[in-house]
């Protein structure tokens, strides 16, 4: 396989309704991207372009809808969807677009504009669930991440105070982001006193309904050397699903985010990731699933993720930096979008390039992940300069 | 964090800072108002799909089904990994073969998870709180839930590990679906 880097990375501003069609903010993203690192389409091989339900839009098709907002015109392009994975797969394929030698670049580009479905997006999700034996019963998508989330808490004796200093955690970082849409500073109290909406699950736990895209150039290591002296490297990939039969598994531990983060270390060559990654974007759609997530990818213990945020660890200047970004429960969640602005971080941050979101000292590595469909995909990858 | 900087890395940082201060990132994105639209700063189209659709239960959930209207649960068991699954299916997704049996279940089980829900889909405030669980059902293999809600029941009360029997509707007001149980109640 063949190296591949990261060269260039573009993103929109996050917003609860953006003026601009998703087709405006795949190419605003696209556009931005190019430019950073100096290249115009023409340079690019292929695209790849991510979405989240075509439901959303209520555009069928969407992936070939937005085609020519993200480059893709007349040019070998294909669309992926893993639900909330999809940030993270979607330049992964990139990745393997360029590493088996097909091609030398490619355009990666992820875009999600929740906003027109009415009354509310969450409309789209109410058909992830079983036809037959779970939709008559009426389910809405925070059911699954209650459950989950109770069933976590439950195994490790967890306290709701614990969780909640993710979100105080993320919503603060991402006061430093100038594509935040819910930057904030709250405390705990603010947590906990928020309105329940499907207990264990809070109004604070749950990060926004958002529009925005991003976008990331990948190259060959040959052209990476013509671009840029400082090449950001994928060092590593990986993904994997669980059952969707949801209701047979313990849903205290996101085993898929295991075995996804286990194919990419032994990629890059990774044995102990806390001691060899530098910086985290784990997904944070709700606070819990960031705790969920860092336990999934081996940084630490099963029921430890939240002594490491108690002690400050997963701070900004903490020994293991965990969403510098703001994650997705501070710069927003646009879904497809929201994986890929993990990945612009992580190579912002390798490059010294994040201004006042940029953690201390001169990190090497960073990781990022995101976890979706229903509750079944784990997709990982590690970038390093 | 512990990072050893050795000389050249500390100098590609130094570039890279250098190079940001001259790069300043623009983000393009413009913020709409609720008010945008109702002012008609705005145009806005509305149009509502008219989509219908009828899924057949296949094989397994067709048996599964009728059952529910006799007021029973049943299973498939794999003879390879020994496996009683529920909901039932025809193949084994772990030996990936077809499976061999069925098998009756008791119409109990235990919670294994549950959330106390206080707003619809489109968070609507509901008058009563719903409060769905994943219930192991008595006599599959462990693990083996299906999603369903609690009833007769304080919610404060409810928790992991309960023990809890399904509330059939009456008989002649089964219809062959997953609402045959009303609800489980704790036993």
């Amino acid at each position: 396989m063949r190296k591949v880097a990261v060269v260039g990375a573009g993103l929109t501003k996050f917003v609860r309704r953006s003026l601009e069609t998703g087709k405006e903010l795949s190419y605003e993203a696209s556009k931005m991207a190019l430019d950073s690192c100096g290249l115009t389409l023409k340079d690019i091989d292929c695209v790849v372009f991510g979405s989240a339900p075509d439901a959303f839009d209520g555009m069928h098709m969407k992936g070939e809808y937005m085609l020519d907002g993200s480059g893709g015109f007349r040019k070998p392009y294909m669309r992926s969807y893993v639900g909330g994975g999809t940030g993270v797969f979607t330049p992964i394929q990139g990745w393997y677009h360029i590493a088996s030698g097909l091609f030398d670049s490619c355009l990666v580009v992820c875009e999600e504009k929740m906003s027109t479905l009415r009354p509310h997006p969450q409309g789209a999700f109410l058909t992830i669930f079983d036809h037959t034996l779970e939709r008559p019963l009426e389910p809405n998508l925070l059911w699954i991440f209650a459950l989950e989330m109770n069933r976590y808490m439950h195994e490790h004796g967890l306290s709701k105070k614990d969780i909640a200093l993710v979100s105080v955690k993320n919503k603060k970082n991402a006061l430093d982001h100038p594509c935040a849409l819910l930057a904030q500073e709250i405390t705990v109290e603010d947590v906990l006193n928020s309105e329940v909406l499907a207990w264990p699950v809070q109004r604070l736990d749950v990060s926004p309904i958002t529009d925005g895209a991003g976008a990331l150039v990948l190259v060959s290591e040959e052209k990476a050397k013509q671009i840029t002296d400082k090449p950001v490297w994928i060092e590593g990939v990986g993904w994997n699903l669980e059952t969707s039969y949801w209701t047979n598994r313990d849903l205290y531990y996101p085993k898929q985010v295991e075995y996804a983060a286990r194919m990419a270390y032994e990629m890059a060559g990774i044995k102990d990731p806390r001691k060899e990654i530098n910086i985290v974007e784990p997904y944070d759609p709700f606070d819990y699933k960031e705790l969920h997530h860092l336990e999934g990818l081996l940084f630490c213990k099963k029921g430890e993720a939240p002594k490491l945020t108690r002690e400050g660890v997963t701070k900004r200047d903490g020994d293991l930096p965990v969403c510098p970004s703001g994650g997705l429960l501070g710069v927003g969640n646009p879904i497809a979008a929201a994986g890929l602005m993990k990945i612009c971080e992580i190579f912002w941050q390798l490059r010294g390039e994040a201004g006042a979101r940029q953690v201390p000292g001169t990190p090497k590595r960073g990781l990022a992940q995101a976890w979706g469909d229903l509750m079944q995909v784990g997709t990982v990858i590690i970038l390093g300069r | 964090m512990e990072l050893k900087g050795i000389g050249l890395e500390e100098e590609i940082f130094k570039i890279s800072k250098k190079s940001e201060k001259s790069m300043k990132m623009e983000f393009k994105g413009v913020s709409l108002k609720e008010s945008d639209f109702k002012e008609k700063k705005i145009l806005s189209l509305e149009n509502k799909p008219n989509l219908k659709y009828a899924w057949d239960t296949g094989v397994a959930i067709g048996r599964f089904l009728a059952e529910l209207k006799q007021g029973r649960l049943i299973g498939r068991k794999c003879c390879k990994c020994r496996r009683i699954m529920i909901p039932p299916r025809m193949f084994c997704e772990v030996c990936f073969k077809p499976n061999d049996e069925w098998i009756y279940l008791k119409d109990k089980g235990t919670v294994n998870t549950f959330s106390i829900c206080y707003v619809s889909w489109d968070m609507q405030k509901l008058k009563e709180p719903q409060i769905p669980a994943v219930i192991e059902i008595e006599g599959a293999s462990k693990m083996m839930g299906i999603l369903h809600l609690l009833g007769e029941v304080e919610p404060k009360e409810v928790k992991i590990g309960m023990k809890v029997k399904a509330v059939w509707k009456e008989i002649d007001k089964r219809e062959g679906a997953i609402t045959d149980i009303k609800y489980f109640k704790p036993i």
